[in-house]
């Protein structure tokens, strides 16, 4: 009975240190991307007919982005994800500190072919996106023109949504200050220009709702929550187009920015992953996105593809770049803890 | 083999899977996050000459040539960018700055080695501000810096502790934030969830499993999907707000959401199945005939539960207000979402740190302070709670 009882506990014991010791079979091609109804578009023109071209399966999942994750998935050694898509400034922290393997851009294409900002040695440019003012224009007839008008109570009345984040929410208040978007970033390089900035949100700082995920500003929109937000231009088009809204992007002093496909260090799918990046950045695939989220494209052939009806809705159709400004990578990569920091204790105020 | 040993041994072999799950996942890693939070190793590694060249140096006169070529040569030497990365992640930590400084430095060391002028490749250089962090940094392996500024503070350039003002840091704000508002739920599912529970005890059948359902069903429900469903509930044209207006009690929207009270409602609901159930199980083992006994020897209702119900159920609020309290200092997505910018608590910080900023380190300190905190708690609760106490 004894020996019974022993026998099982070892044979426990053993079946558990061999479980933990198993080698990882070989894992799937794994993409990650931002989710939503962005994700569903890449899902349908990327992700299955990938799968289909190589006849093996592709498995993608969704994250919120943060260096801190891909830091961490890479610091413990062989990660489970291939190839992420990352905001410029995650795309610039990453490959300094040499979480990413670099591009063979001999395998991608000619860099010609893309736009200047969607061109790294860590990254390949995936879609041009916007953060813009943004409004139902079924409920407000005469709406708001500018950040001025965005922080103007009285003309109109209402709580308002920006994305809590030091990054944007400074930018837009130097903005409504009167400063130039040509000249934001030269105003928050100074402390003085900081401090002008946090001045601003004080003026508004009861009003605001602040919100964390992409799709949060167009439920508050919706429901008449707030009266204006600040959004994602993609997700507005698409919400116009599936739920029949009339919201209304406000382009001038809205703030672009390129994300980018990124292959982590050490992955175990690397070359398929490279493989699915330069199918990514085919012109005739990459040319379907916008019919489903108004994200502009950085292969410029693709660009140039993208039928007209579709074209005014894009940050980068001319007229709306007009009075837009790229986000400053070098500027946030700098000072983003700092100024996050400073943030978050202006809140808890 | 000895008979008695032998029995150790087997029982030892039982056990051995728990010990081994105690102290890979729970150990460990409390260890590893405490060693985080003072140890700051990666300069003192990486910048051995630059620590030689700096350890004299008084922190106030500009830099001299000997430290700039000491820390030339010392970057010309690391040849990982991973590590490149770790140092320049620590010192735009305490500067920011560092990234496009360490960036364009050390292409430049790599073009032209290590004997390259760092004056000329960036006048920052010549910076005392900057430089300020690197003699820090590199002259210990460990580091007061990450406890110090998760408590608000930092060191000057005298390398005097100074309280940084609450516009620049609010870390003991939030952190007393979260036990109120964790201690405002406790009150409130007390308060719910003791009526609650002996209403559920005194029926039987089937209407006591409905009203056990009632609880437990939303325990079962994902916690992100109960925070959207009071969402929805609370918000200005939600449901409460607009019942109220259909009926005439209020003429305009009750503000429910982004505010404390929006918090502490989701909060108290989403945890109240964590007081109900402790103090159900303890009514449960209440012989059904003290209360009539109580009432036939002339007490009245309100004495009889005060003297000879309260106090038989007093071991399963503590129980139930411990898991309470403990699972509300940890709430993250609940106040995100319901709440506004002054109902965040600490763990929403702490997540900051550790997925966005990758500072694993700051992470670490409020991770330590949080434990503390809580653990003097706790013994404060083992001593209310012991016994002796409670006077059983």
């Amino acid at each position: 009975m004894k020996r019974s009882t022993w026998m099982a506990a070892t044979l426990i014991g053993a079946g558990l240190l061999a479980a933990g010791a198993a080698p990882a079979s070989a894992r799937d091609l794994t993409v990650v991307s931002w989710g939503g109804t962005y994700q569903d578009a890449q899902r349908e023109i990327y992700f299955k007919p990938y799968a289909k071209l190589t006849g093996k399966p592709l498995l993608d999942e969704s994250w919120d982005g943060g260096i801190g994750v891909v830091t961490a998935k890479v610091k413990a050694g062989s990660p489970n994800w291939d190839v992420v898509q990352v905001e410029a400034e995650e795309l610039a922290l990453g490959c300094a500190d040499g979480l990413y393997e670099k591009i063979d851009w001999s395998k991608i294409g000619s860099k010609d072919g893309f736009l200047p900002s969607a061109v790294n040695e860590c990254g390949v440019g995936a879609i041009v996106w916007s953060t813009a003012l943004s409004y139902d224009a079924d409920k407000l007839k005469d709406g708001p023109k500018s950040w001025k008008d965005f922080w103007d109570t009285k003309k109109f009345p209402g709580k308002r949504s920006l994305r809590k984040s030091a990054k944007y929410a400074l930018e837009f208040a130097l903005m409504a200050d009167g400063v130039e978007p040509s000249k934001v970033y030269d105003v928050l390089a100074t402390p003085a220009g900081v401090d002008r900035a946090f001045k601003k949100l004080d003026e508004i700082k009861s009003s605001i709702v602040w919100w964390e995920s992409g799709a949060q500003p167009l439920q508050l929109l919706s429901s008449g929550e707030v009266v204006m937000a600040a959004a994602y231009n993609g997700r507005i088009t698409g919400i116009n187009k599936t739920e029949k809204k009339h919201f209304k992007v406000v382009w001038p002093g809205s703030i672009y920015a390129v994300d980018s496909w990124v292959i982590l260090k050490g992955a175990e799918n690397k070359d398929a992953g490279l493989d699915f990046i330069a199918f990514a950045s085919k012109p005739e695939n990459q040319v379907k996105l916008p019919q489903y989220v108004a994200y502009g494209l950085p292969v410029k052939a693709a660009a140039k593809m993208v039928p007209a009806d579709q074209q005014a809705d894009l940050p980068t159709a001319p007229e709306n770049l007009a009075q837009a400004i790229p986000i400053n990578v070098d500027f946030w990569v700098d000072n983003s803890e700092a100024l996050t920091k400073r943030f978050n204790a202006w809140l808890a105020q | 083999m000895n008979v008695a040993l032998r029995g150790r041994l087997v029982g030892l072999a039982l056990v051995a899977p728990l010990l081994l799950f105690l102290a890979g996942f729970f150990v460990w890693p409390l260890v590893t996050m405490m060693q985080g939070a003072v140890s700051d190793p990666i300069a003192a590694r990486t910048l051995p000459t630059t620590a030689r060249a700096t350890a004299n140096w008084d922190r106030q006169s500009p830099p001299t040539p000997e430290m700039k070529a000491a820390l030339a040569h010392d970057l010309a030497a690391l040849k990982q960018d991973q590590v490149v990365g770790d140092l320049t992640r620590r010192l735009n930590s305490a500067q920011s700055g560092f990234r496009t400084l360490m960036s364009r430095t050390m292409s430049a060391v790599r073009e032209q080695g290590p004997d390259v002028d760092l004056s000329a490749v960036d006048k920052r250089w010549n910076d005392i501000k900057f430089w300020q962090p690197i003699a820090e940094a590199a002259a210990s392996r460990y580091t007061d810096r990450y406890l110090l500024a998760a408590l608000d503070m930092d060191r000057d350039a005298a390398g005097d502790i100074v309280t940084l003002p609450e516009s620049q840091s609010a870390n003991k704000a939030i952190l007393a934030r979260t036990f109120f508002v964790s201690g405002l739920v406790t009150l409130f599912c007390i308060v719910i969830g003791l009526p609650y529970a002996m209403l559920a005890v005194s029926v039987t059948g089937w209407l006591r499993g409905v009203l056990l359902a009632a609880v437990l069903l939303p325990l079962w429900t994902s916690l992100l999907v109960r925070t959207a469903a009071w969402f929805i509930l609370l918000q200005d044209n939600g449901l409460i707000n607009r019942g109220l207006m259909a009926l005439g009690l209020i003429d305009r929207p009750l503000a429910l959401i982004f505010n404390r009270t929006g918090v502490v409602i989701a909060m108290t609901h989403v945890l109240l199945p964590f007081m109900v159930l402790p103090i159900f199980s303890v009514l449960l083992a209440v012989p059904r005939n003290l209360m009539p006994a109580a009432a036939s020897l002339g007490a009245p209702p309100l004495r009889a539960f005060w003297r000879v119900l309260l106090p038989l159920s007093v071991r399963g609020i503590v129980s139930g207000s411990l898991l309470v309290f403990m699972a509300a200092i940890g709430y993250y997505i609940t106040p995100a979402l319901i709440g506004g910018p002054t109902d965040q608590m600490i763990s929403y910080v702490i997540a900051f740190y550790a997925t966005g900023a990758a500072n694993w380190g700051m992470a670490g300190a409020l991770g330590v302070i949080l434990l503390v905190a809580t653990l003097l708690l706790y013994a404060v609760y083992q001593r209310l709670a012991s016994d002796k106490a409670m006077g059983i």
